[in-house]
C-alpha cells in the first residue's frame, strides 16, 4: 500500500498557502462536466456538496435520513473552535494548532492541523454570513466560551445547539444548491458498495430504503462525509443510524482504513438506567466550565449530596489536575471517573457515576445566568433522570463519543485509493489520539467549505477519466454482491435479533476495548468477536422482505459490518503497545497512572489494509514527523 | 423500577398504497424507558413471535434531529409539553393505560410504512427559499456586523426549529405555518437575510401552498405541540412580510423566487 | 388591481381578503347594534334612522351593494380555504386531542354558515318583507315588533346571535394574526378587544329578540 501524505515542505504558516498556488484548476466551463457523488449530509458532506455545486460541479448527495437536515452532526452541542482572538487572551492559529496536536498526543500530522486552525477563522464568518446564530454580548458582537484541553475562550456557540444551528446552516446552503437543480438529493438512500474502475473510484451502489431498490451512480470521483463508528459499542452518544458501512465498504475496496482503536469515550453523558437502554445521552463539556466534579470520599456514602459535607468530598479533577481543574481533557477526565468508580466511590445506581455539581456556580452567578448558559441541557437532564440539577447534582459517567480512527487521506483528503475522497469523521485526519471538544464541528466544516473545494479540483484537473457509466460491469457485480448479501441475512431466519447481537458485541468492545485496554482483554475479545460473528451469520432473525422499507434489515446490514470492523478495532489497539489519549493500554502507564506514550516505536499511524475475506489484515504505517512542536509528554497539572 | 402493564393500538400500514388497520398490543414497560425504547421492547417480542417489528422514524434519540414523528394519544409526540417523542418517559404514563400511536396525517405526508411518512415537502420548503445567499469564501468578518442580543435571541428561538412536523400533525387544517414561519422570522430577524426577505416568503409561501398544507385559522394548536415552543407569533410575523412583499412587489421577487 | 389579484393567489392573501371584509362587517354591525337598540328608548328613533337611511337613496345601494360584496368574498374566501383544509388531511385520526383551540375557532365555519342562512333569512324578512307576516314598507319598528312577535322567528334571531358571538371572539382576535398585527406586549389586549367587540356587538343585538321573547318588546 503507497501512503503519500503530500504534505508540501516549507514553514509551517506557508504551506496551505503554497499548496493553492500549485493545485491545479478545473475551468468554470468544465466543471459542469464533472459528476461528483457526495455520501452523507452532515456538516461535512452538506458543506462540501454546497460549495462544490456553488462553483459549478454537479454533484449527487446521498443520506439515510429522510432528509440532510437530521445527519448526526445536528446533535453537536456545545461549540465550535476558531482562532479569532475575538477576547484578546492571546489566541492565535499557532496557538489552536498547539492545543490540538497536544489534545491528540501528537498522533496527528502538523501540516493538516496547522491548516485546520488556519482555517477555522473563516469558519465563523461563512457561518455568520448564513445567518447562524451564535451567541452575542450586549454589544452585539459574537460571544465565546472556553472548553476542555485550552486555556483561552475560543468556542462559538449557539445556546446548546451549535451542531444544529450550523448543520441547519449548510442544509440551507445545499437546499439552496438543489432548488437551482446543481444538486440532485438522494435521501433514505444507504451506500452499500464503493465501485472502483481501473483502480479509481467511479461510483458507487445504494438501496432506496423505500422501495428497496439497489441502484448505481457513476461519478468521476466519490467523497464520503459518512460520520464516526462509535455505534460499535451498540450504546453510545451517537444517533442510532450511525455506522461503519460505507467506510467499512471502501476499505474492502482497497482504502486503507487507519488508527481503529482510537475511538473517544466523553466524560459527561447520563448514566445508563437499564437493560432496555438504546442510547446514551451527552450532556455537554461546556458544563464543566461552571460544574465541578466529585465523589464522596467514603465508599458507600450514599447520604443525598447536600448532606455531604465539603470535608468528606472528593474534588478529584481538581485535586490531580490544578492547573486544568475540570477542565482537563476527555480522555484523561473519562479515564479518572472511571478509576474511582472502580474504588468503589461511584455514586446511583450501579454505583457507575460521578457528580457535576452547580450549586457552588450558582451561588456565585445566580440560577439566571445558569439557566442562560446551560438551560437547555438542564432540561433534557430533567426530562430523562427525572433530577432538577438546579437543585441536585447532575449524574455523569462517560460514554463512547468519538471515533478519531477513519479512512486514511492524504493533505489533499483523498483517501489511497485514486478518486476516493473522505471527509469528516469519516477520515483520521486532524485528531490523533484524542479529540478536543468544539474540534470536530470545526473540521467537518474546514474540509467541506475551504479544504475539498481546492484539492477535488486537483485531481479532476490532473487525472485522465475515461466515460464510464452504469453499465460497466464493475456496477452490476456491485448490485450482485449488494442484494446478495441482503438476501443473505434473510434467509437465514434464525432465532436471535439484531440487536441482540449489537448488544452482545458493544459489551465485549466496551469491556475490553473501552476506556482501558490490555493484552489479555484485547486477544480474549479477538477470540470471543469471530465465534460472535459467526453465530450471528446461523443464526439472526432478519423478517421481511429486501422489496420494501424494512428497517429490520438495515440494522443488520450494519451490525455485519460493525462485526467485522470490531474485530479490526482489537487488532490495532492489540499491536499500539503503548497508552496514547483515548486508547490506555494499562500495561503502559507512569506510576501516577497517566498514559505512557512511546514516541520511538508509535509515532505513526497505522493504517490496515483488507486482505480478502478469512485473511489477516495487513497493518501499514505512515511516520509521523514533527519539525514544529517537541513531543512533550501531555501533561494538564 | 416501578413497571406498568400497557394495551397499544398501533397503526400497522405495510406500504404506501396498502391499507392500513390500527392492530392491539400487550407490554409492559419501566417508568424510566424512554417512549421508543418502549416500542424497541415491543418490537423485539414481535421478533419473537416471528411478526414484523412496527417501522418508525428516529435517530438521535435526544429531541435534536427531528427524525422522531409519533402521534400519541392524539397528541404529536405525546402528552408532555415541549417534548419529542424519543424524550418522552414512559413515567408520563401509568399502569393500565391504552396508548394509541399513529402517523402524522396530512396529503402533504403521504405514509410510507407503519406509522413512517414523507416529510420531503418541508426540504422542498426551504429548497424554494429558505436560505440566506453566501456562497462559500464571499463571508466578511463576523463581527463587522454588530447583531443586537435580542435580536440574535429572537432569530434563535426561530431557528430551533427541528422540522419534525408536529405543527402540521397538530393542526386541524394540517396548515404548515408554523415551520414556514419559523424559517421565515429566523432569516428575517437578521440583518444578513433582508436582503431576500421579500422573495424568501413569496417563494416559501408559494411552495408550502404547492405543496397541498391546509390554511391558518388561528388555531395554536401547532404552538402546543410544538416540541421547540415556536410561537404562533412567528406566523403573524410571516403574514405582515407577504402581505408587504406581495403588495411592493415590482415583480422581481416573484419571477426570481424559487430559484433563489 | 393585479397585487390584489396576487395577493389572492395565496392561501395567506385570501386569509387577509376574510380579515378586511370582516373587519368591513364588524364596523357595519356595530352602527348596526346602535340604531338598533334605539328601539328601546323610543321606536320611532328606528323608524327616523330606517327613514335617513333611504334617504340617502342611491347611496344606500352602494352602501348596500359594498356590504353584499363584503359578505361575498368573505364567504368565497372562506368556503375556498375549507375545501384547501379538507383536502390537507384526507385521513383523519382515530384520536385527536385538540389541546387550546377554542370552542369559538373551531365552530367558525358552522357558526358561519349559521350567521349566513340568518342574514339572507333577515334581509327578506325584515328589508324586503317577503317572510313577513304583515310587512309596512318604511313602518321600521313596526315590523320589527310584529316580526319577532313570531317565537320561532325570535328564537332563531337570538340563537344566530349567539354564533355571530362565537364568530367574533375568535374573528376579531384572529383578524390581528392575520394582518400580523402582534406584538408581545399587547398580545392580552388582543383577546380581550375581541371578546369585548363579541359581547358588545351581538349581545347588544341579542337584546332585541330576548325582549321581544319576554314581551318587553
Ligand atoms: C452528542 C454529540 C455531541 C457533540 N458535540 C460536539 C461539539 O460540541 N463540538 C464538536 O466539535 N463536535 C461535537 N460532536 C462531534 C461532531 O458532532 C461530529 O463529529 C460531526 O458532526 C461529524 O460530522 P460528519 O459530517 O463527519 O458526520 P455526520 O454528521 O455523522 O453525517 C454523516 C452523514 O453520512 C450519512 N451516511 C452515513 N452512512 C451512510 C451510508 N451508509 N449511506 C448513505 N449515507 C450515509 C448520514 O446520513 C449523514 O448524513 C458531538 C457528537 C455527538 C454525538
Ligand atoms: C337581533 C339582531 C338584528 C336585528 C333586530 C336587526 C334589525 C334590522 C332591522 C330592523 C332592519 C331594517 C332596517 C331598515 O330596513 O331600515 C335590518 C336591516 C338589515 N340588517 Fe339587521 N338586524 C339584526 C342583525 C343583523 C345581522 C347579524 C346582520 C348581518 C351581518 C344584519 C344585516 C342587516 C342588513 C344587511 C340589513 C339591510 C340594511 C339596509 O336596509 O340596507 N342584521 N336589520
Ligand atoms: C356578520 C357577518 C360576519 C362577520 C362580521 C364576520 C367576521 C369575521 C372575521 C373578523 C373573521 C376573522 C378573519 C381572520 O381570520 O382574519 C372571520 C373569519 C371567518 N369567517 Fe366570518 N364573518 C361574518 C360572516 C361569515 C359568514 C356568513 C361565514 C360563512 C359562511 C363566515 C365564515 C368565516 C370563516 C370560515 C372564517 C375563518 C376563521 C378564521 O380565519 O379565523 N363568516 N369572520
Ligand atoms: S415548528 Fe415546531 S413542530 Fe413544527 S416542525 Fe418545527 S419544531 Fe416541529
Ligand atoms: S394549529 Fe393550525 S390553524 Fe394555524 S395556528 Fe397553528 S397552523
Ligand atoms: S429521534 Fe431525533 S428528535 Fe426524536
Amino acid at each position: 500500500m503507497h501512503l503519500d501524505a503530500k504534505v508540501p515542505g516549507g514553514p509551517l504558516e506557508e504551506k496551505w498557502d503554497r499548496h493553492k498556488k500549485d493545485l491545479r484548476l478545473v475551468s468554470p466551463a468544465n466543471k459542469r462536466k464533472f459528476d461528483v457523488i457526495i455520501v452523507g449530509s452532515g456538516l461535512a458532506g452538506a458543506s462540501a456538496a454546497a460549495s462544490l455545486a456553488e462553483l459549478g460541479y454537479n454533484v449527487s448527495c446521498f443520506c439515510f435520513q429522510d432528509s440532510p437536515r437530521r445527519a448526526h452532526s445536528i446533535a453537536a452541542q456545545g461549540g465550535i473552535n476558531a482562532a479569532k482572538n475575538y477576547q484578546n487572551d492571546g489566541d492565535s492559529a499557532w496557538r489552536l494548532f498547539h492545543d490540538t496536536i497536544k489534545g491528540g498526543d501528537f498522533r496527528s500530522r502538523e501540516g493538516n492541523v496547522y491548516r485546520l486552525a488556519q482555517v477555522s477563522a473563516n469558519i465563523i464568518d461563512q457561518c455568520v454570513a448564513q445567518g447562524v446564530p451564535f451567541a452575542r454580548e450586549y454589544g452585539g458582537l459574537l460571544a465565546n466560551r472556553s472548553f476542555g484541553g485550552a486555556q483561552v475562550s475560543r468556542t462559538f456557540y449557539a445556546r446548546g445547539q451549535t451542531g444544529q444551528q450550523l448543520l441547519i446552516g449548510a442544509y440551507q446552503a445545499l437546499e439552496r444548491q438543489i432548488g437551482k437543480g446543481t444538486v440532485t438529493m438522494y435521501s433514505r438512500h444507504e451506500m452499500l458498495e464503493l465501485v472502483v474502475v481501473n483502480g479509481r473510484a467511479r461510483g458507487i451502489v445504494a438501496r432506496d430504503l423505500v422501495s428497496g431498490a439497489i441502484e448505481s451512480f457513476a461519478a468521476h470521483t466519490v467523497v464520503l462525509g459518512t460520520g464516526g463508528y462509535g455505534n460499535v459499542f451498540y450504546l453510545s452518544t451517537n444517533a442510532k443510524g450511525c455506522n461503519v458501512t460505507a467506510a467499512y465498504r471502501a476499505y474492502k475496496k482497497g482504502a486503507g482504513f487507519a488508527n481503529p482503536c482510537f475511538t473517544q469515550i466523553h466524560p459527561t453523558c447520563i448514566p445508563v438506567s437499564g437493560e432496555y437502554q438504546s442510547k446514551l445521552t451527552l450532556m455537554s463539556e461546556s458544563l464543566r466550565n461552571d460544574g465541578r466534579v466529585w465523589v464522596p470520599k467514603r465508599a458507600g456514602d450514599d447520604r443525598v449530596p447536600s448532606q455531604i459535607p465539603e470535608a468528606e468530598r472528593d474534588y478529584y479533577l481538581e485535586r490531580k489536575y490544578p492547573s486544568y481543574g475540570n477542565l482537563a481533557p476527555r480522555d484523561i477526565t473519562s479515564r479518572a471517573a472511571k478509576e474511582v468508580c472502580d474504588d468503589g466511590l461511584g455514586v446511583g445506581p450501579g454505583g457507575r457515576g460521578v457528580f457535576l455539581d452547580f450549586s457552588r456556580a450558582i451561588e456565585r452567578l445566580g440560577e439566571d445566568t445558569i439557566r442562560e448558559r446551560y438551560g437547555n441541557l438542564f432540561e433534557m437532564y430533567e426530562r430523562i433522570t427525572n433530577d432538577n440539577p438546579y437543585r441536585t447534582p447532575m449524574r455523569i459517567y462517560p460514554a463512547v463519543h468519538y471515533t478519531m480512527g477513519g479512512l486514511w487521506v492524504d493533505y489533499n483528503l483523498m483517501s489511497n485509493l485514486p478518486g476516493l475522497h473522505v471527509i469528516g469523521e469519516a477520515n483520521f485526519s486532524d485528531h490523533g489520539a484524542n479529540r478536543l471538544g468544539a474540534s470536530a464541528l470545526m473540521q467537518g466544516l474546514a474540509d467541506g467549505y475551504f479544504i475539498l473545494p481546492y484539492t477535488i479540483g486537483d485531481y479532476l484537473a490532473g487525472a485522465k477519466l475515461e466515460a464510464v457509466d452504469t453499465s460497466h460491469q464493475a456496477f452490476r457485480e456491485a448490485e450482485l454482491h449488494a442484494s446478495t448479501r441482503l438476501d443473505r441475512l434473510l434467509g437465514i431466519d434464525g432465532t436471535r435479533s439484531v440487536d441482540s447481537f449489537h448488544k452482545e458485541l458493544g459489551h465485549i468492545l466496551w469491556e475490553k476495548c473501552g476506556m482501558a485496554r490490555d493484552r489479555a482483554g484485547l486477544e480474549e475479545a479477538l477470540r470471543r468477536i469471530p465465534e460472535l460473528r459467526e453465530e450471528f451469520w446461523e443464526n439472526v432473525k432478519v423478517p421481511g422482505s429486501a422489496e420494501t422499507l424494512n428497517q429490520s434489515l438495515e440494522k443488520a446490514g450494519r451490525v455485519a459490518d460493525f462485526l467485522e470492523f470490531g474485530e479490526l478495532m482489537c487488532a490495532d489497539a492489540l499491536v499500539r503497545e503503548e497508552s496514547c489519549g483515548g486508547h490506555f493500554r494499562t500495561e503502559y502507564q507512569t506510576e501516577d497512572g497517566e498514559a505512557l506514550r512511546n514516541d520511538e516505536q508509535f509515532a505513526h499511524a497505522a493504517v490496515w489494509e483488507y486482505q480478502g475475506p478469512g485473511q489477516a489484515p495487513a497493518r501499514h504505517i505512515e511516520p509521523l514527523t514533527f519539525e514544529f512542536v517537541k513531543l512533550a509528554t501531555r501533561s494538564y497539572k | 423500577m416501578s413497571s406498568m402493564k400497557l394495551t397499544l393500538k398501533v397503526w400497522r400500514q405495510a406500504g404506501p398504497n396498502a391499507p392500513g388497520a390500527l392492530h392491539t398490543y400487550v407490554t409492559t414497560a419501566d417508568e424510566h424507558m424512554s417512549f421508543l425504547e418502549m416500542l424497541d421492547v415491543v418490537n423485539e417480542e414481535l421478533l419473537g413471535r416471528g411478526e414484523e417489528p412496527i417501522a418508525f422514524d428516529h435517530d438521535c434519540r435526544e429531541g435534536i434531529c427531528g427524525s422522531c414523528a409519533l402521534m400519541i394519544n392524539g397528541s404529536p409526540h405525546g402528552p408532555r409539553k415541549a417534548t419529542t417523542a424519543c424524550q418522552l418517559h414512559m413515567r408520563s404514563f401509568k399502569d393500565g393505560d391504552t396508548v394509541t400511536i399513529e402517523p402524522w396525517r396530512a396529503s402533504a405526508f403521504p405514509v410510507l410504512r407503519d406509522l413512517v411518512v414523507d416529510r420531503t415537502a418541508f426540504d422542498r420548503i426551504i429548497a424554494a427559499g429558505g436560505f440566506i445567499s453566501a456562497p462559500t469564501g464571499a463571508a466578511q468578518d463576523g463581527n463587522a456586523i454588530p447583531i443586537s442580543k435580542e435580536d440574535s435571541d429572537l432569530a434563535m428561538d426561530a431557528a430551533q426549529c427541528i422540522g419534525c412536523g408536529a405543527c402540521v400533525a397538530a393542526c386541524p387544517n394540517a396548515s404548515a405555518m408554523l415551520f414556514t414561519a419559523a424559517k421565515v422570522s429566523h432569516l428575517g430577524r437578521l440583518p444578513q437575510g433582508q436582503p431576500e426577505r421579500d422573495r424568501r416568503v413569496l417563494a416559501m409561501v408559494q411552495q408550502m401552498d404547492a405543496e397541498g398544507f391546509g390554511n391558518c385559522t388561528n388555531y395554536g394548536e401547532c404552538q402546543e405541540a410544538c416540541p421547540k415552543e415556536i410561537s404562533v407569533e412567528n406566523i403573524a410575523r410571516m403574514n405582515r412580510d407577504l402581505v408587504r412583499a406581495t403588495l411592493t412587489d415590482r415583480g422581481e421577487a416573484h419571477a426570481g423566487a424559487g430559484a433563489g | 388591481m393585479n397585487r390584489l389579484l396576487a395577493l389572492w393567489q395565496s392561501t395567506i392573501g385570501k386569509k387577509v381578503a376574510m380579515a378586511a371584509t370582516g373587519i368591513v362587517l364588524v364596523l357595519f354591525l356595530i352602527s348596526h347594534m346602535i340604531s338598533n337598540v334605539l328601539v328601546f328608548e323610543n321606536p320611532q328613533h328606528l323608524d327616523d334612522y330606517g327613514a335617513w337611511l333611504r334617504s340617502f337613496g342611491p347611496l344606500l345601494w352602494v352602501a348596500r351593494a359594498g356590504l353584499l360584496a363584503a359578505v361575498v368574498v368573505h364567504i368565497l374566501a372562506a368556503w375556498q380555504l375549507t375545501q384547501l383544509s379538507h383536502a390537507a388531511r384526507p385521513t383523519n385520526y382515530n384520536r385527536h386531542t385538540l389541546r387550546v383551540s377554542t370552542y369559538a375557532a373551531r365552530t367558525m365555519r358552522w357558526g358561519g354558515v349559521l350567521v349566513l342562512v340568518f342574514i339572507v333569512f333577515h334581509i327578506l324578512h325584515l328589508t324586503l318583507g317577503w317572510v313577513h307576516p304583515d310587512f309596512v314598507e318604511g313602518a321600521v319598528s313596526r315590523n320589527l315588533k310584529s316580526g319577532l312577535a313570531v317565537k320561532p322567528v325570535a328564537v332563531f334571531y337570538a340563537v344566530a346571535m349567539v354564533f355571530l358571538g362565537l364568530h367574533l371572539s375568535h374573528g376579531v382576535w384572529s383578524v390581528f394574526q392575520t394582518l400580523g398585527l402582534n406584538h408581545p406586549a399587547w398580545n392580552r389586549g388582543r383577546r380581550v378587544l375581541a371578546i369585548g367587540l363579541a359581547v358588545l356587538v351581538a349581545g347588544g343585538l341579542l337584546t332585541i329578540p330576548l325582549a321581544a321573547l319576554l314581551g318587553l318588546l
